[in-house]
């Protein structure tokens, strides 16, 4: 039953994608549509998507939105970040790897958290083992794991925590 | 000129600016990991006002470049990471000034 309903929830998302994709209606666009996404939903009922995992309650909608601005937010911050590092002439730049550890359990809570730490200022994720993660930072303000964890990962966590656990 | 082209123009400047700004970060940092650091940041935040000022200019193609905005959010930073840990797996060189490696520590511990 749950893999019947997961293998819905995938062709559903990928025809909205196809029927966005395609901006037509036409009879033969929506055969090659259905055929070819029940073919690859079939194929990878096993797989991930950005919803499984999701908790479906109005807190965790609610943390959605708040996730969308701060990152939106610490995408430009990190840009900016980039853009001053790049344009000085000296190339302040002291980089180093870090151990930071996160609270959330759920396997794609844990790549959103790396997606985003990768996007935000200054760091990128190298390496996730289970609970740990190796963040590449370009100034590394604390080399500790837990002052790392705090000013890395905190952030974030308190959305995803809400949205998948 | 409508207002809406203004801002699609406008918008697809800052959005080369930043992409401009990525390939400057390339030619500019010392190691490969700082590297992808510029490239993908930059790329990211450039790319995605680029479809911005694409959907101000033509907005009947909204929807898709939306969607093509969503494929970069996820996907951008993935093969970064993936990018950056095979980088790392085959140790590549890092720049002097790298203070501290706890993955090389972590991983010479291990046998």
């Amino acid at each position: 039953m749950r893999k019947a309903s997961s293998i819905a929830l995938l062709f559903a998302t990928l025809f909205i994608f196809w029927l966005l994709l395609n901006n037509s209606l036409a009879g033969d666009v929506l055969l090659i549509g259905i055929v070819a996404t029940l073919l690859i939903a079939l194929l990878f009922r096993g797989g991930r998507s950005p919803v499984s995992g999701f908790r479906p309650t109005p807190r965790a909608v609610a943390a959605t939105f708040g996730y969308l601005i701060f990152f939106l937010a610490e995408l430009v911050r990190s840009n900016l970040h980039i853009a001053r590092v790049v344009l000085s002439p000296s190339l302040p730049i002291s980089p180093a790897i870090v151990k930071v550890r996160t609270r959330l359990k759920s396997p794609m809570g844990r790549l959103l958290l790396a997606n985003s730490i990768t996007l935000t200022p200054g760091t990128l994720t190298v390496e996730i083992d289970g609970e740990w993660l190796y963040i590449h930072w370009v100034n590394a303000e604390a080399t500790d794991i837990d002052a790392a964890t705090a000013q890395i990962v905190a952030g974030f966590e308190r959305y995803l925590e809400v949205m998948y656990g | 000129m409508t207002v809406s082209g203004i801002i699609g123009g406008l918008l697809l400047v800052l959005g080369a600016a930043f992409l401009l700004l990525a390939g400057l970060g390339l030619v500019r940092m010392p190691d490969l990991f700082n590297r992808i650091q510029a490239g993908t940041k930059a790329t990211t935040l450039g790319t995605l006002l680029t479809l911005a000022g694409a959907a101000c200019l033509h907005p009947e193609w909204t929807l898709k470049l939306l969607l093509i905005g969503l494929f970069i959010l996820l996907t951008n930073p993935i093969s970064s990471q993936v990018l950056a840990r095979a980088a790392h797996r085959i140790g590549a060189a890092k720049s002097a000034k790298t203070t501290l490696d706890r993955l090389a520590d972590d991983t010479e511990e291990r046998p």
